[in-house]
């Protein structure tokens, strides 16, 4: 009786590995692609204090190459 | 010829005055090239003003809307010459190149002329009006 794996007690023996199984489906499911575009921000990187410490030098150099801004 | 100047006071204190009016001209003329920057090429000026061409976020020159290669060429040429500016204060500031454009790409946008076309943080062109522009959060005020 004990070697004998089959009939319910298999079958409660599996139960967890089903539910398991069904939980990462439901998971699967629940992932959609979204309806926007992804919008990728570049340079989300730099940080906002590097921006403000260069600030004043760029502000410069635009005065100093007008003909190019 | 020098007799003349010679021979008259009046004429040794014209020569004098314009002597020195040349040298404080020359001297202003100089002062004036030393302050005022070159300005934009009558083309580039065109093209900003018609919205042909905007100020892009990361600090470059865009086409806005249909491109020809002469624009293409334009624009370019530009954002050849932004980007070698860049690298240089970028290096000399201890900042990367891309810092250094971003920044420079906030102070640009920020100040456009209204009428002027300039990139908003979701990418889209917009027409610069006289209230403030869309700009990136990280932008310095």
């Amino acid at each position: 009786m004990q070697g004998d794996a089959t009939g319910p007690k298999r079958a409660i023996r599996s139960l967890p590995l089903v539910v398991a199984g069904l939980v990462t489906l439901a998971g699967c499911i629940s992932v959609e692609a979204p309806d926007k575009p992804i919008v990728i921000e570049l340079n989300i990187n730099i940080r906002q204090e590097v921006i403000y410490r260069l600030a004043e030098d760029a502000g410069n150099t635009i005065e100093e190459n007008a003909e190019i801004f | 010829m020098g007799s003349v100047v010679k021979g008259s006071g009046m004429n040794r204190d014209l020569v004098r005055k314009m002597a020195l009016a040349a040298a404080g001209f020359a001297l202003a003329a100089g002062g004036l090239a030393g302050t005022a920057h070159a300005q934009r090429d009558p083309a580039y000026e065109a093209a900003r003003e018609s919205g042909k061409v905007g100020e892009k976020m990361d600090g470059y020159l865009g086409i806005v809307g249909a491109s020809t290669p002469e624009l293409q060429r334009m624009v370019n040429d530009i954002n050849i010459k932004r980007r070698a500016v860049y690298a240089q204060k970028a290096q000399a500031a201890n900042a990367t190149l891309e810092e250094y454009a971003l920044t420079a790409g906030c102070i640009a946008i920020a100040r456009t002329k209204p009428g002027e076309k300039y990139q908003a943080p979701d990418g889209s062109w917009q027409t610069r009006t006289s209230a403030p522009p869309q700009r990136d959060s990280r932008c310095p005020a």
